[in-house]
């Protein structure tokens, strides 16, 4: 008897949240406090729940709205694919996974870059887009993120980094590790033309993104909330058997330990960052 | 214009990836090596060669980065400490004699049994073994030593205390300063390649790989329980992001492949280790003739051209 009453429990449990996809899953409902939005709201309010202050994930091509000046941004590089140098495939090939991804988001890939001016003061934008396929980092987000290095040395102007990202693109071996270091020589380069590099940390941003050009900014700065942490709190928990700290690779947690210069909200990052564009200007 | 041979060798480089490499600059100079390279490669290793070194790069009697050091370095001093923290011991640096030389050694550490296993933390180090490194490399540059990496670790350490005290970005700054540097740098790949906390030491002027080591972005067992849901799956994984010595070579992401003696190089770690010193020192001498600032240059240029693409 006790074995059928179980199973009907478990049948009921599926039903309802099968049932309820308006419920704390949406993506318009706020995990902090519950409250539910439309669409138009989010948009408005940045995709901060007026609330509690949660900040919502946005895409790339949002980001990109919320920060520049209105009409000037002007993308480069964005008919750059990925190639699929192994062959790979694991349950699906890689190369379905990228049409997929590309069909889902509009985007070639995780990465959208061009130039672009913040309240008046021009700079080179690289925004990460965690929609397509986690935000993962192979040869293109690493060639974009490189060429838009060179764009702003070329232009003597700044680079705005906004990441979002599960990390490197395993679909890609080793290619996709070597992203790593193909970014960070960009960075050099930069920064021995005396560029400068703002870097901006959104919920998620792990793994190999985390341990190469998002940690290596002039200044680095997190929204509230963000996770960064170079093994995901689930890794860490399963291979040390620790109990995670409440806050663990919170952006809180990673500024108390001295890896961030501020959290600044979201509705404070445009100012935030044309105050930056500003200080760090050649202009008198 | 590149020669006959360059261009047949570019064909098969590409035709092997079966795509358009985003390479060329590094082929030239190195033609006859990596012609002599791939002439031994003869067929795309199988699933079962590409596991068998998955297996021999994590023996348990492969020789570890101070069993070479011991083998390989005369008048070995080592530096402890990041001068900030703490000293991890899942990575070793320090200085010693390489075929008339002085140069500064850095590399991951396993341990023999379970008692050294548990010091060396199975060669995962904390950022402060990063730190260390750093000031190991920065103390290199100083004096003009060259610098010579080895690589065996599963990962950088997963841990709380690790992200606490900056895991990411120390990955990140470490690389960065070996992109820094003016010395010549040479990294081996010894035993296992793994992911952030591999790259992390491996930025450099010419990277060898042993033939039974592996080199990848994530565990097999790590990549298998992401995308086929069972870490049982390793196999299935490591064939299909194929992690072993030869498809390194094709990627463009090592320089050369160093021989092991006939099964592996715990069956004779003298004569592996003989293997292993013949390559660092050639690897060396072709770099240090460079100057600086052009070998810092080319070593940049390197990684920036290390990806496939394709133009939509």
């Amino acid at each position: 008897m006790s074995f059928r009453q179980g199973r009907v429990d478990v049948e009921i449990e599926k039903k309802r949240t099968d049932d309820a996809p308006a419920g704390k899953d949406h993506p318009n409902t706020c995990p902090g406090c519950g409250s539910h939005y439309r669409e138009d709201e989010l948009v408005k309010s940045l995709r901060v729940c007026p609330q509690c202050g949660h900040h919502f994930p946005v895409r790339a091509r949002e980001r990109i709205e919320q920060l520049a000046d209105q009409g000037t941004f002007d993308e480069e590089d964005a008919d750059l694919r990925s190639a699929d140098p192994l062959g790979f495939f694991d349950l699906r090939p890689y190369t379905e996974r990228l049409a997929e991804a590309e069909m889902a988001t509009g985007l070639g890939d995780a990465i959208v870059c061009g130039r672009a001016a913040i309240e008046g003061e021009a700079c080179r934008l690289a925004v990460m887009d965690f929609a397509f396929m986690g935000g993962s980092m192979g040869s293109v987000v690493g060639e974009k993120f490189a060429r838009a290095c060179e764009s702003a040395a070329a232009a003597g102007v700044p680079l705005v980094s906004v990441t979002a990202s599960g990390g490197a693109r395993m679909q890609e071996g080793i290619l996709a590790l070597m992203q790593l270091p193909k970014t960070i020589c960009a960075i050099e380069e930069l920064h021995e033309g005396g560029g400068s590099l703002f870097s901006v940390l959104t919920h998620p941003t792990t793994g190999g993104v985390l341990a190469s050009y998002a940690s290596l900014g002039d200044v680095v700065l997190a929204e509230p909330g963000a996770l960064m942490s170079f093994a995901g709190p689930r890794v860490v928990a399963q291979t040390t058997r620790e109990k995670l700290p409440d806050d663990f690779g919170l952006a809180e947690s990673n500024y108390r330990f001295g890896h961030l210069d501020a959290i600044v909200s979201r509705r404070d990052l445009r100012p935030t960052l044309s105050r930056l564009l500003r200080l760090f200007g050649k202009h008198a | 214009m590149p020669s006959e041979a360059e261009i047949r060798l570019r064909e098969r480089l590409s035709k092997l990836g079966g795509m358009k490499l985003l390479r060329g600059t590094k082929l030239s100079g190195e033609l006859e090596r990596l012609q002599d390279q791939l002439d031994r490669l003869r067929e795309e290793p199988s699933a079962e060669e590409i596991w068998r070194s998955v297996e021999l790069a994590r023996h348990q009697d492969r020789p570890y980065t101070l069993d070479y050091v011991a083998r390989i370095l005369d008048d070995f001093f080592e530096l402890h400490g990041d001068r900030g923290r703490a000293d991890d011991p899942a990575l070793v640096t320090g200085l010693g004699r390489l075929a008339g030389r002085t140069v500064v050694l850095v590399g991951h550490q396993k341990g023999r049994d379970l008692k050294e296993r548990t010091k060396r933390n199975f060669g995962m180090a904390y950022p402060e073994g990063y730190r260390k490194a750093m000031r190991a490399m920065a103390l290199a540059n100083r004096h003009g030593f060259p610098l010579v990496t080895m690589v065996d670790t599963p990962g950088a350490y997963p841990g709380v205390a690790a992200e606490q005290h900056g895991q990411g970005g120390a990955i990140a700054r470490s690389q960065a300063e070996m992109a820094r540097l003016s010395v010549p740098t040479v990294a081996c790949i010894i035993g296992e390649g793994g992911s952030g906390g591999a790259i992390a030491i491996a930025v450099a002027d010419r990277v060898l790989m042993q033939e039974n080591a592996i080199y990848s972005v994530i565990s097999p067992e790590g990549c298998a329980a992401i995308l086929w849901r069972d870490a049982g799956e390793a196999r299935k994984a490591a064939a299909a992001f194929k992690p072993d010595a030869a498809h390194c070579l094709e990627l463009g992401v090592i320089d050369a492949i160093v021989p092991e003696p006939e099964g592996g190089a715990h069956t004779d770690p003298d004569e592996a280790a003989r293997m292993l010193q013949e390559s660092i020192v050639a690897a060396l001498e072709e770099v240090e003739s460079l100057d600086p600032g052009k070998r810092r240059a080319k070593r940049r240029a390197k990684y920036r051209l290390i990806g496939t693409l394709v133009s939509a």
